[in-house]
């Protein structure tokens, strides 16, 4: 990745960071605001992260994927669905529930990955509208259900929705434990401390997402698998020339990409909050898709565009907390309307490419005939 | 060579394209419904009552075929929008924000012009007035991205989305804001009532289905002129079969990307508009979601042809004008139809080869390997 | 002939597309050791032959037979492993990877879990030097000059053991000197005992380097002979099934006034690379100016910035004394340039419009095609009445699509478009790519005809047979620079061969 790119996301971050910062300190010392802006970053950036890379393997093959949407909500409908059923049909305990439901929505990623694969590869349907077709029935699919099952006609819960098993659970890293010796006495010393083990006090989706874009990028870049889809995303003919499974490939990668899109969707409805809205996942699955492009396309650059995104959403939900301290002068930030839309003009704004030029794999999109 | 002439009269014409065009999406409606039906049936309901519901519900009497038009005229204004985007090799998935931006601006017009010129309009000024400037303003919300995309390269089908929570958010505000309903018993987001110089008439006494439905229908044949007959029309589709042989052509393919999502942006302000000064007399927050969607499922279903747009419209109008009918019948909820729609695209989708929008796909016929020399 | 080693044989081979017959009842033998040319014109059905050996396609009926036993081959990893290697016309490589990559993709050498770059890069680099191919095992493609893309090629078959290479249309993009770089190599793999299938329709080159021609036409095979025993004239009879005039009848003639004046163009492409560098020459009304080159030396480039596809970045253009540099296409157009483009399905026609309508692409705008931004039917079915019939385009109506009529129709309808119109200036960019014998022909005769008629013609072709048969002068174009222009009597195939390889950067006027 090139540094004008690197500088852009810096300066973004640093300024939103420097916002909050400004407004808050008369309420907490700065350290405080950075390490918990910084953790919100991390936690909000997640369905992004995991958006992106799904987007990145499915394009390094060659297939678009505008469906990353339609595939999150409904692996957060139907994940949150599965840790309901096991939870209060079969009775299971609250921590496999939520386990279970987990394993749903990547799995329910997947399939909807595969109905896009289906149309797109074999069908060879233009890939935009296969993943408007995801979208569509994603909202018509989970929006039904959702009423149907629990108020509908002869449902098992008889007309109310049942309580959630919970949520994952914040994973605890022993940071505070291994350096308060060195503090000693020291009160400030143990509270900055802990501040900052704030920051990797993440749960287990976050965290998950994290590792994934390091293995993501060994994997593309590292082994043979990598090779052979970026081979098939850059020149399919070439690849099927040397006796490479083209479609095979690109199944694989689009299914791959689907189940990243479930692990998503199961933050918003397992990790974050234990519920169901329709259309929760309120335009997240595009704003992977503007990570992705910013990110050229490579796992780690994704997962720093998403992170400018989620620290954008880290300052919307900040100011709330300072709301009362805001001056006068600066009150539209209070103005969620205002601070709500900076993902989304940032996102056009990167997308003009004044940034830096970004190159999709080249077979990217069109889909493959022999 | 054989015949010199075109294929004759258009009447025929109309009916050939007709039948070539209408077995696949027939027959994905066809499907939906069956797979509708077992869903149905799975969750625990009556297929038969709920589709006998459904038509009933539309097209069973005289109220129930005028609200069906009703449900219909803004969906063939926002399927025409999509289409001529698609025409032009743009994928316009903003119809949603541009219709929410164009009925604002109309609701604007309506209510607040007379309080600004501190005298009543006359309604032949007045509502022309508010329906061109709802308009213009969702052309103006697509130009915007046309310009993005000529300009700089970004993908439309993103910005057109960001535009699109752009424009909700941008009204929630202002519906919960300075455009808010005063009157002391309202408590939910909308704009006052617009005068009544800016309204459309009803077009029977009783009934809800007004003037802009037959608008509705002139504005596709206008559109279907508009592609087919003129040079305009020539130049939309060429940029978006082959940009480059556009160029070469001597078109100005920037300015006829721009050009064509500002008249898509138009189509979509309009039904926007349109909806305000005939139908609701306000701009109501929510009552647009969703429109968007559909109007892309009508424009692939319709196959970008105005007249396809015309039926396809009509279809989806019809079931959800249905739906309050069926679920009266048989509880099934509305939501039902969402997903019998999303269904009939996805089939849809998954048999129709679709040439539409990519460039990468008008290379074309396959062509047939030169034998020895001439044809 | 019991002694010769036959490594490959294809019995009854046949093979049906949509519409076509590509091969019928197809035999064909190589010997050990052995160049077999395998010569026919575009469209004759020798490429769907060696896809078919390669296992990219199954034949419909035949057997592949591999050192006498027959082969079931399902996909080029059969093909591969039964030791048969293929060098695309169109590069199967992969411009962001690097070369060991390229070389290694589909039978990579992994060392615990990652890829073994290093491993590949030593065998690579034996491989090269063992053959005389000199290739840097870590150098990204798309940066590497043809030629040298083309040994890399080369490299991935010998990789994989290869001992039956098929070479189709290699020197499509080599300039003649790099031809001959490359008959020496395939002699070099000949001695070690590899076997080479050496497609073409180039008939110099079958003479001089084929041990037996292999003629093939219309999806059969004509006739297997021995060099010693045909001639260039026979063998063209055989490609076409007629007597072909090997040469263009052309006369003298004299050139008027100057046309185009082109100063000191530079232009860039799409990577932001100059490709084009301060180029300056003139065509007059009456005479022929062949550029002659290989692709990639920026002929593209050039003829984008005359046509008003691109914007030069400096130096200007003049057409009859106006100054057009930088101007949009559709004033150049109007100021006298009839343009035949390079790629004629990208830029020439828009396929899934009909013959007619592509028949006024151009001129669409004003009357009579159109009134007050309305079009006008009647005026553009006539007009395609008319040109079809001029031009002689083979097609079943004007109201067909384009995209259903051959390469060679499909030339003539932008030809009849191009050149129906009253043009000053022809510029015509590689006008008979890929077709026919006869199309050629036809093509050619047009451009002369227009010579002829005081039109100036600038013809870019990277075929320096028609450069030579058609032009009045010649100009070279090596790396974004003409490096010499010439009077066509006054210059020889050879001279302009190593000006075209680059050798000799003087310019003769």
């Amino acid at each position: 990745m090139d540094w004008k790119r690197f500088g852009f996301i810096a300066l973004i971050i640093i300024i939103l960071f420097s916002v909050v910062v400004m407004v808050g300190q008369v309420k907490q010392p700065p350290l405080l605001i950075i390490t918990s802006m910084l953790a919100t970053t991390i936690a909000v950036a997640t369905p992004l992260v995991l958006g992106a890379l799904s987007g990145v393997f499915c394009e390094r093959a060659g297939v678009v994927n505008i469906g990353i949407e339609g595939m999150m909500l409904t692996a957060a409908f139907f994940g949150w669905l599965g840790a309901i059923y096991m939870f209060h049909i079969f009775g299971l305990g609250n921590g496999i529930s939520i386990a279970l439901g987990v394993l749903f929505a990547i799995l329910t990623g997947g399939l909807m990955a595969l109905l896009l694969a289906v149309l797109s590869i074999t069908f060879k349907v233009d890939q935009i509208i296969g993943g408007t077709v995801i979208n569509i029935l994603a909202v018509g699919l989970t929006g039904f259900l959702n009423r149907q099952l629990f108020f509908g006609k002869g449902s098992v819960f008889g007309g109310s929705v049942p309580s959630s098993p919970g949520v994952l659970p914040t994973i605890h890293i022993p940071i505070t434990e291994l350096f308060a010796p060195i503090c000693g006495a020291s009160d400030t010393c143990l509270i900055n401390v802990q501040a900052i083990n704030r920051v990797f006090d993440q749960k287990p989706i976050a965290m998950g997402a994290i590792l994934l874009v390091f293995i993501s990028h060994y994997i593309l870049f590292n082994t043979r698998w990598g090779l052979r889809t970026r081979a098939v995303g850059e020149h399919p003919k070439a690849a099927d020339t040397v006796g490479i499974n083209v479609s095979k490939m690109r199944y694989a990668n689009v299914i791959i990409g689907g189940m990243f899109a479930g692990l998503a969707g199961a933050y918003f409805t397992i990790e974050s909050v234990p519920s169901f809205e329709p259309l929760l996942t309120n335009g997240r699955g595009f704003i992977s898709l503007a990570a992705m492009i910013f990110g050229n396309w490579t796992p780690i650059g994704a997962w720093a565009a998403a992170l400018v995104f989620g620290a954008s959403q880290a300052l919307l939900i900040n100011m709330q907390i300072f709301r009362d301290v805001i001056p006068p002068a600066w009150s539209f930030l209070q103005e969620s309307y205002i601070v709500g839309l900076t993902p989304y003009i940032l996102t056009m704004f990167i997308l003009t490419g004044i940034i830096g030029k970004t190159t999709p794999p080249a077979a990217d999109g069109v889909p493959y005939e022999k | 060579m054989q015949s010199e002439k075109r294929p004759s009269s258009l009447t025929k014409q109309i009916l050939q394209s007709i039948l070539d065009a209408s077995l696949i999406p027939f027959l994905a409606i066809l499907t939906a419904v069956v797979v509708g039906g077992i869903i149905i049936r799975f969750v625990g309901g009556d297929p038969i009552r709920a589709y006998i519901g459904l038509i009933q519900g539309s097209l069973g009497s005289k109220k129930a075929l005028s609200e069906t038009a009703v449900w219909a005229t803004p969906y063939i204004f926002a399927g025409l929008a999509v289409a001529l985007a698609f025409k032009g090799g743009l994928f316009n998935i903003g119809a949603e924000g541009q219709l929410a931006v164009g009925a604002v601006f109309s609701a604007l017009i309506g209510y607040a012009l007379p309080e600004w010129l501190g005298y009543d309009l006359p309604t032949f000024i007045h509502l022309p007035l508010a329906i061109i400037v709802g308009m213009l303003m969702g052309g103006v919300w697509a130009g915007i991205v046309g310009w993005l995309k000529a300009y700089t390269g970004g993908h439309e089908v993103i910005n057109t989305i960001m535009m699109n929570y752009i424009a909700l958010n941008t009204t929630s505000f202002l519906l919960n804001g300075i455009m808010k309903d005063r009157s002391p018993t309202n408590v939910i987001a909308r704009t006052p009532l617009i005068a009544e110089s800016a309204r459309i008439e009803p077009i029977f006494e009783g009934l809800r289905v007004h003037w802009g439905f037959v608008l509705a229908l002139l504005v596709a044949f206008l559109i279907w002129w508009l592609l087919n007959k003129t040079t305009l029309g020539f130049e939309i589709r060429t940029v978006g079969l082959n940009p480059d042989a556009a160029q070469y052509a001597g078109i100005n393919v920037k300015r006829t990307i721009i050009l064509t999502m500002f008249l898509s942006g138009m189509l979509a302000g309009l039904a926007g508009a349109i909806e305000v000064t005939g139908l609701n007399y306000r701009h109501e927050l929510g009552f647009s979601i969703g429109y968007g969607y559909d109007a892309i499922a009508i424009a692939l279903l319709g196959k970008s042809h105005p007249l396809g747009i015309v039926l396809s419209a009509f279809l989806f109008a019809a079931m959800r004008n249905g739906a309050t009918r069926m679920q009266f019948l048989t509880q099934m909820p509305v939501d039902l139809i969402s997903m019998i729609q999303a269904l009939i695209l996805l089939f849809f989708a998954a048999d129709a080869i679709v040439r539409y929008i990519y460039r990468i796909k008008s290379k074309g016929e396959r062509v047939v390997l030169t034998r020895g020399w001439g044809g | 002939m019991a002694e010769t080693n036959i490594v490959l044989e294809v019995k009854g081979i046949t093979k049906q597309f949509p519409g076509v017959l590509a091969n019928d009842n197809v035999n064909f033998d190589l010997r050990k050791g052995e160049i077999h040319a395998l010569l026919g014109e575009n469209g004759a059905g020798k490429s769907t032959l060696m896809n078919l050996i390669y296992g990219l396609h199954r034949p419909d009926k035949g057997d592949v037979i591999v050192n006498g036993k027959i082969a079931a081959i399902e996909s080029p990893n059969d093909t591969i492993a039964l030791g048969i290697g293929m060098v695309h016309q169109h590069f199967m490589l992969i411009p962001v990877f690097t070369v060991a990559e390229n070389v290694m993709l589909g039978d990579e050498t992994v060392k615990r879990g990652s890829l073994d770059r290093a491993a590949v890069a030593a065998k690579i680099v034996e491989i090269s030097k063992q053959y005389g191919l000199d290739v840097d095992p870590n150098a990204m493609v798309g940066t590497l000059p043809v030629g040298l893309q083309q040994r890399v090629e080369i490299v991935k078959t010998l990789y994989r053991n290869a001992e039956i290479v098929i070479l189709d249309e290699p020197t499509a993009v080599l300039t003649p000197q790099e031809a001959e770089d490359l008959f020496r190599i395939m002699r070099d793999l000949t001695a070690r005992g590899v076997s080479i299938i050496f497609i073409t329709h180039k008939l110099k080159e079958v003479l001089a380097v084929a041990d037996r021609i292999t003629v093939m036409r219309a999806g059969r095979v004509i006739n297997t002979v021995l060099p010693s025993e045909t001639d260039s004239a026979q063998l063209a009879n055989m490609m076409v099934g007629r007597q072909v005039i090997l040469t263009v009848d052309k006369k003298d003639h004299e050139a008027t006034e100057e046309v185009l004046r082109v100063e000191g163009i530079t232009v860039r492409d799409q990577r932001d690379l100059e490709t084009v560098h301060n180029v300056s020459f003139s065509v007059r009304g009456g005479e022929v100016l062949g550029i002659a080159g290989v692709q990639g030396n920026g002929q593209t480039e050039l003829s984008e910035a005359l046509t008003g596809l691109r914007t030069p970045t400096g130096g200007k253009v003049t057409i009859d004394g106006r100054d057009l540099t930088g101007k949009p296409p559709r004033v150049i157009t109007e100021a006298g340039l009839a343009h035949i483009p390079e790629d004629r399905q990208r830029h020439g026609l828009v396929l899934s419009y009909t013959v007619a309508d592509n028949m006024a692409l151009c001129d669409y705008y004003h009357p009579p095609f159109s009134q007050h931004g309305v079009l006008q039917p009647k005026a553009l079915d006539e007009n395609a009445r008319k040109l079809i019939k001029a031009f002689d385009v083979r097609t079943p109506s004007a109201f067909v699509n384009a995209g259903k009529l051959s390469g060679g129709n499909q030339q003539k309808v932008i030809v009849a478009r191009e050149l129906s119109r009253p043009v000053k200036l022809v510029i015509a960019n590689q006008p008979t790519r890929g077709l026919d014998v006869g199309s050629i022909e036809y093509i050619h005769s047009e451009i002369i005809k227009m010579r002829d008629r005081g039109v100036a013609v600038l013809l870019i072709s990277a075929e320096l047979d028609e450069i030579m048969a058609l032009s009045d002068r010649i100009a070279v174009m090596y790396r974004g620079q003409i490096v010499a222009i010439v009077e066509t009597k006054k210059t020889t195939r050879e001279q302009l061969g190593l000006w075209m390889a680059g050798a000799h950067v003087e310019t003769a006027q």
